[in-house]
């Protein structure tokens, strides 16, 4: 009788301990919650994907925004990725080991693969923080028009990206900082760009090896570079210069892009935090034998599902961030 | 708790003699899984890039597949769906099914009915 009613001959169905569904209250109320967070990533996902629908022609390529690994040079798109994901995987797999001896009442092997799960988990949060810090530092540049159109630069003759340092006149001008004692209470320099715009522009007409690249994607999905005469028409449109992400700016293209990124990403880097954190609790109560003392380890698996939730959300994030 | 493991995964297809055995062999359909996709992602073949199912590209069908595939693994596996009961195992994965596919639906019709509307109404956002 494999369905929803009780089969317990107990007379007194009111007074408690039925177990309809096979599992305990603890690890019923963890399904529950992964299913309401399941949901809640969903409908970041599904309002990515709405944006990115809404700006299919001029979307930011993602091979063409995450391109750096760390300690190399060049351009190497998803490799790094990858291994955050093999990371997560197999961090995973500890888990599920850690679980499984946990059925079997084998402390010491839970000690150890739980242990090696807080350091796989520890690797993603590092990996992820570093994919953070490159992606608001930015690499080449580019312009902002009025409109919030990204303007970026390549070599006409290479077709490789030119940094705005590679062709930016320097123009010596003086200005002036804002001072703490000058203006408002709440006012205050704000941050600058290596270069002004007039630098930009006056190095970019001065120069006829430089490009435009636009937003848009041509037929053969790659962005649109523009002719020499395209760009020297279109760079009049600029207003800014940008540097690196944040969540009003984006030298990568599209800012939804931008905020997406810091939000998904963030929500899902914060709950492998915090399933590191409640690992290394439960990693500690192992080592006191608390479960031991108990009779089971059922608490090891619940704070398993967790982190096998986290791994899948972070399969999707992949999906539809890196590769689609 | 389930302590009965059901040892089998491909429907049967393989069978292992221990739930560790059967933990490592997911694991490495999975890390074969998303080589396939990291490999696809980096060359990019034209013939999938170029041709179109329901309006996406079949390279990122695949990919959507390919990502359903993995999600199947990890819930049934690791997180032992396919040891526990009938009933608990459809409400768990159906619910959420049912309203993400709804979801979707509706953004991504609104979504392309706004690209339209960008692209051949009398707005000027491309400046």
């Amino acid at each position: 009788m494999d369905s929803t009613v009780t089969t317990a001959t107990n007379e007194s169905v009111w007074g408690g301990g039925n177990q309809p569904l096979g599992a305990s209250y603890g690890k019923l109320m963890m399904w529950f919650f992964l299913v309401s967070d399941a949901l809640t990533f969903s409908g970041f996902l599904a309002s990515y994907g709405f944006s990115r629908f809404k700006f299919i022609e001029t979307w930011p390529i993602a091979e063409l925004v995450f391109t750096h690994v760390p300690f190399f040079h060049g351009d190497y798109p998803l490799y790094y990725v990858a291994f955050m994901t093999f990371i997560l995987i197999m961090s995973s797999v500890t888990m599920v080991l850690a679980v499984d001896a946990g059925h079997k009442m084998q402390q010491t092997r839970v000690i150890w693969y739980l242990f090696l799960t807080i350091i796989g988990g520890a690797i993603f949060v590092g990996s992820q923080a570093w994919e953070w810090s490159t992606f608001i530092r930015g690499d080449y540049g580019a312009l902002e028009t009025k409109g919030g159109r990204i303007l970026q630069f390549v070599k006409a003759d290479t077709g490789e990206r030119a940094a705005l340092a590679d062709f930016a006149k320097n123009i010596p001008s003086e200005r002036e900082d804002l001072q703490r004692d000058k203006g408002l209470w709440f006012q205050s320099e704000g941050y600058l760009t290596s270069r002004s715009v007039d630098e930009v522009v006056e190095g970019f007409v001065a120069n006829p090896n430089i490009l435009i690249r636009t937003e848009t994607i041509n037929d053969d999905n790659h962005k649109t570079v523009l002719t020499r005469e395209e760009s020297l028409k279109r760079i009049k449109d600029a207003a800014h210069v940008v540097e690196g992400a944040n969540l009003i700016h984006n030298e990568y293209g599209s800012r939804l892009f931008a905020d997406f990124f810091f939000f998904i990403t963030g929500f899902h880097g914060f709950h492998v935090f915090s399933g590191v954190m409640i690992n290394i609790i439960i990693f500690f109560n192992v080592i006191l034998g608390t479960y031991e003392r108990r009779g089971h380890y059922e608490m090891v698996e619940k704070i398993g599902l967790y982190w096998h939730f986290v791994d899948l959300v972070w399969v999707f994030v992949f999906t539809f961030f890196y590769l689609v | 708790m389930a302590h009965a493991h059901k040892l089998e995964i491909f429907r049967g297809l393989l069978k292992f003699k221990t739930n560790v055995q059967k933990i490592w062999a997911v694991l490495v359909f999975l890390t074969i899984v998303t080589t396939i996709e990291v490999a696809l992602g980096i060359i990019k073949p034209q013939a999938l890039t170029h041709s179109h199912f329901l309006g996406m590209k079949v390279l990122n069908w695949i990919f959507i597949t390919l990502t359903l595939v993995k999600a199947y693994y990890i819930a049934w596996d690791f997180m032992h769906l396919r040891d526990e009961k009938n009933s608990l195992r459809r409400a768990i994965v159906w619910t959420p099914i049912f309203l993400v596919l709804y979801l979707i639906f509706i953004l991504l019709f609104e979504a392309d009915y706004i690209y339209n509307v960008f692209k051949f109404g009398f707005v000027k956002w491309n400046f």
